[in-house]
């Protein structure tokens, strides 16, 4: 049974990370990347919806018809993002404005939705909660690694914390300016990808996972 | 006015790009990304929602959601602010339920061509986005209307080029991890790259 809950929480992190491999929540995973700050606040943000919303869906998974379970896991994940969101006004107000849409987008990232649909509809709510966890954090490790790089060479900070001296500020350091841009998220996300795939072979795709979801009459790839 | 309706278009298709500036979307934009005919197909699903569901959304926001706005109703003070989520979201997954089902029933041909994107749409987050741009920057209702369709015509651009280069780089010899999810970041990013250029545009 441990080893069962440890699964839980630890393959997410590297074998089956919800960004890298599941191609899953891209969109906030890019957008809110340029300060730590932001991104660890996100981070912990999305864990905790993915935990409760995974419980919720998990202890009631036997009383809903199938044929209305996505509104209902909708409505549920909706309910906990408007508490969140209220929670981050309230008490990160500068913070909450940074994110601005991006909170309200946390309902329609698939990570949420697909361990909603894909886990907590088949399991107890104690490993549902577990799961919830464990994709919220390989979601918010690859979240703090781009913000990392981001932040590092785009401003010479690490948490708001000056590590390299920029030129404007009297410096030597003359910040990468492209890295605050969205293209260097994209650049960072596929080495990202090509890294963990260097080092895993077995990841390499022969299709989208998520893919061959979305293709109408799936198409073999030609590689 | 009609000069402020041209200029907000051509920033929501180009300067402010759903997809490549914003990130929105995102999952679909990689998942249907390798054939043009299907990105085309679901292009044309995403502007045909977002052109319904982004004003209708405005409508709800002014005269339910925002603060005072339930004063036609004789209640001034209520403010359902929170309730916007949950109410935008609700609103999509209907009207795109609707919309099939209209579609279905008086327009086969066009059901036949974007029927199976419909649901999808419905969690696509570019739609939602697009709905909580409009709230946070206080879009009228005709602004809201220009705002959908042009943010649906940038993101349909760019998913139907992303999928034309795609189809191309098929011969290319990738590096093997890399292939697949892997360089077609990288193509995004160079896109995206581009498209930046459209953002010296004053308007």
């Amino acid at each position: 049974m441990m080893s069962k809950e440890r699964e839980a929480l630890l393959d997410p992190l590297f074998d089956n990370n919800p960004i890298g491999l599941q191609v899953l929540g891209i969109c906030s995973a890019l957008a809110v990347t340029t300060k730590m700050e932001v991104a660890f606040v996100m981070s912990m943000a999305v864990i905790a919806v993915t935990a409760l919303s995974s419980v919720a869906v998990s202890s009631i998974r036997n009383y809903v018809p199938s044929s209305i379970r996505i509104i209902v896991q909708l409505t549920i994940i909706a309910s906990l993002v408007i508490i969140t969101d209220q929670i981050l006004k309230a008490f990160v107000y500068d913070i909450s404005k940074q994110l601005s849409v991006f909170v309200g987008l946390i309902i329609t990232n698939c990570i949420v939705m697909g361990r909603a649909e894909a886990y907590a509809m088949q399991n107890p709510p104690k490993l549902a909660f577990i799961d919830g966890i464990g994709n919220g954090l390989g979601y918010g490790l690859v979240l703090m690694l781009v913000a990392f790089v981001r932040e590092l060479f785009g401003s010479g900070k690490v948490f708001g914390i000056t590590i390299l001296q920029t030129v404007n500020e009297g410096g030597w350091y003359v910040p990468n300016g492209l890295m605050l841009l969205a293209p260097a998220a994209f650049f960072l996300i596929g080495g990202f990808i090509w890294v963990v795939r260097s080092y895993k072979p077995e990841q390499v795709e022969e299709d989208f996972s998520v893919g061959a979801l979305f293709e109408p009459g799936y198409e073999v790839h030609l590689r | 006015m009609l000069e402020h309706y041209l200029s907000l278009a051509t920033k929501s298709i180009f300067v402010e790009n759903m997809a490549l500036a914003f990130f929105l979307g995102m999952c679909s934009f990689l998942a249907c990304s390798k054939k043009v005919e299907t990105a085309l197909g679901l292009g044309l699903a995403v502007i045909f929602v977002l052109t319904v569901t982004t004003p209708l959304n405005q409508l709800l926001n002014d005269n339910v959601l925002a603060p005072g706005s339930l004063a036609w109703a004789g209640l001034p003070n209520v403010d359902l602010s929170f309730l916007t989520f949950l109410t935008l979201i609700g609103t999509i997954a209907a009207s795109v339920q609707i919309v099939e089902m209209i579609l279905d029933r008086y327009v086969p041909q066009l059901y036949n061509a974007l029927g199976v994107f419909l649901p999808l749409i419905a969690v696509n987050c570019a739609i939602l986005g697009a709905s909580l741009f409009m709230v946070e920057r206080d879009y009228t209702l005709g602004e809201a209307t220009v705002f959908g369709l042009g943010s649906g015509i940038g993101w349909a651009l760019a998913i139907v080029a992303l999928a034309a280069i795609r189809e191309r780089l098929k011969y290319s010899n990738v590096p093997e991890p890399l292939r697949g999810l892997g360089v077609a970041f990288i193509l995004v990013g160079l896109m995206s790259l581009g498209f930046m250029a459209f953002s010296g545009i004053q308007l």
